[in-house]
């Protein structure tokens, strides 16, 4: 279980979380929706200590984030960046075994690039792939990289940032229902920052909206529509008009 | 007018320019201690020499050999003034050993090696690479900066020992077919001219110059700003600060090596 109470972070002058009150359940995948730049990314790396709250405090499994040894508490982890963020100089294989070839889950070469292969296999992409370079794939297939790459050590939490954005509709269903797989078969917690209400539907247990530096409304997605929260209603309709201003 | 404005504006250049030196000083530190520390990133140590210490060589060659030789023109030149051409390849030789190989190489490697580590470092920010290396348990000093500048500071005097060779060679070429020097006579005379610590001065500023020219490429890559702009502009400022510090770290070096 994830567990943030009263986060705050501002840049400068900028104050983009203003006291974030938030239970991710164990084994759940949440999806935190809310308009651009109200820090749904930045959340999710205060959660993975890339970036450091100002105050509050954020606990996965009853242990501080600030305070865990940090290679340890990573290992829990797998994220899909948005760009799919896959490392240029290495082929696709040695992206997804990354952490299979280094650390404390070092595994021999071969037996990294199988798991690797197995990876790819599961998000769609086959073996010969695996020697290719990322700039040699398509923005669709860099995304299923990244799944793989995400999956890899099977982690206990998985965080996907905008995973559909970018991709045609065809594209984000296939990335919509491989996440909804995977978080079903690994068991895995998931945290999802997403703006497309189609994937919302498809990959969340819960929703948390985030608006104005805290969450709005939080809740079953099959709660989301009968909500009569003007904010929820506004965004998940996609209207021009309501309390949230259109040009922020 | 408000007279004091000059001087706030100077004061927050002043202080910026503190900053940045606390700044990058921290970096440097930081990197020296990840050095000794493991884990060791073999791997991503022999690309790194392969890229900054191999792919450099004919870069450095090629500088050294014009230099070595239009040296060898001007000092013959300049000696016949006062019928001292014989000099020359005394003076060639100790003007590439001690200055001229480990400067010009430094500053070509600083073009560079400087240049394309901050590119692609600050690419990789850019696009999150830094942070997923992050989230894979990898730390980002030991995995980009401290296999590039252990690379660097232990190619770069191998670099100045092939562009002193070859700028002697230069000398030589143009002594030999140009100024009519006896080709055994010119070896004689540069061998038996040069001191061992002409040789090792230079072989040390070159270790200095790759460790400047790494750290600089590697800090201006990891705080790059956002966007093509800001890639360009921290690659920009890698070549740049790199080149002024090894002039500087040059003299600092020739004080503490040569002065009587």
């Amino acid at each position: 279980m994830i567990t943030l109470s009263g986060v705050h972070k501002a840049f400068g002058a900028n104050q983009v979380l203003r006291g974030i009150d938030l239970t991710i359940p164990a084994n759940e995948s949440m999806v935190i929706i809310g308009g651009s730049g109200t820090g749904k990314s930045v959340l999710l790396k205060c959660i993975l200590g890339l970036v450091h709250p100002d105050a509050g405090t954020i606990t996965v499994a009853g242990e501080d984030v600030e305070l865990a040894s940090r290679e340890a508490f990573l290992a829990r982890f797998g994220m899909l960046f948005q760009g799919g963020a896959l490392f240029d100089s290495l082929p696709v294989w040695q992206n997804v075994a990354f952490r299979l070839l280094r650390g404390a889950t070092k595994r021999a070469a071969a037996e990294a690039r199988a798991i690797a292969i197995e990876k790819l296999r599961r998000v769609g992409l086959k073996p010969d792939v695996a020697d290719l370079y990322p700039a040699e794939l398509s923005g669709g297939m860099q995304k299923r990289v990244g799944l793989a790459r995400a999956i890899a050590a099977e982690p206990q939490i998985i965080f996907f940032d905008e995973p559909t954005t970018g991709l045609d509709p065809i594209m984000s269903g296939v990335i919509n229902e491989l996440i909804r797989e995977i978080v079903v078969e690994m068991g895995a917690t998931a945290m999802t920052i997403t703006h497309d209400m189609t994937s919302v539907r498809a990959i969340a247990d819960r929703v948390a909206m985030i608006h104005g530096g805290k969450v709005r409304w939080t809740g079953p997605v099959a709660e989301m529509d009968e909500t009569t929260d003007p904010y929820v209603q506004q965004f998940i309709h996609g209207r021009a008009d309501g309390p949230i201003e259109s040009v922020r | 007018m408000n007279l004091a404005a000059p001087l706030a504006r100077l004061g927050r250049s002043v202080l910026t320019t503190l900053a940045a030196t606390g700044r990058l000083g921290m970096f440097a530190g930081d990197t020296l201690g990840h050095l000794i520390r493991p884990p060791f990133y073999l791997r991503e140590f022999m690309h790194a020499c392969l890229q900054i210490g191999w792919l450099s060589l004919p870069v450095v060659g090629l500088t050294a050999l014009f230099t070595g030789a239009a040296l060898a023109l001007q000092i013959y030149a300049g000696g016949a003034r006062f019928s001292a051409e014989a000099v020359v390849p005394s003076i060639v030789a100790i003007g590439m050993v001690r200055e001229l190989g480990p400067v010009l190489g430094g500053l070509m490697v600083a073009a560079r090696v400087a240049s394309s580590i901050a590119a692609e470092i600050g690419t990789m920010k850019v696009t999150e690479q830094i942070d997923a290396l992050v989230t894979l348990s990898t730390h980002p000093m030991k995995y980009l900066t401290v296999p590039r500048v252990l690379a660097a500071t232990l190619t770069m005097p191998l670099l100045v020992a092939v562009g002193d060779t070859i700028g002697i060679m230069g000398g030589w070429l143009v002594g030999v077919h140009r100024l009519d020097f006896n080709s055994a006579t010119y070896i004689k005379t540069t061998w038996d001219f040069l001191e061992f610590w002409d040789v090792g001065s230079g072989l040390v500023k070159g270790a200095a110059f790759g460790f400047i020219v790494a750290v600089m490429g590697c800090y201006h890559g990891m705080n790059s700003a956002r966007g093509a702009q800001g890639v360009g502009r921290a690659t920009k400022s890698a070549v740049v600060a790199a080149s002024v510090l090894i002039l500087a770290a040059n003299y600092l070096l020739t004080e503490v090596f040569f002065s009587a």
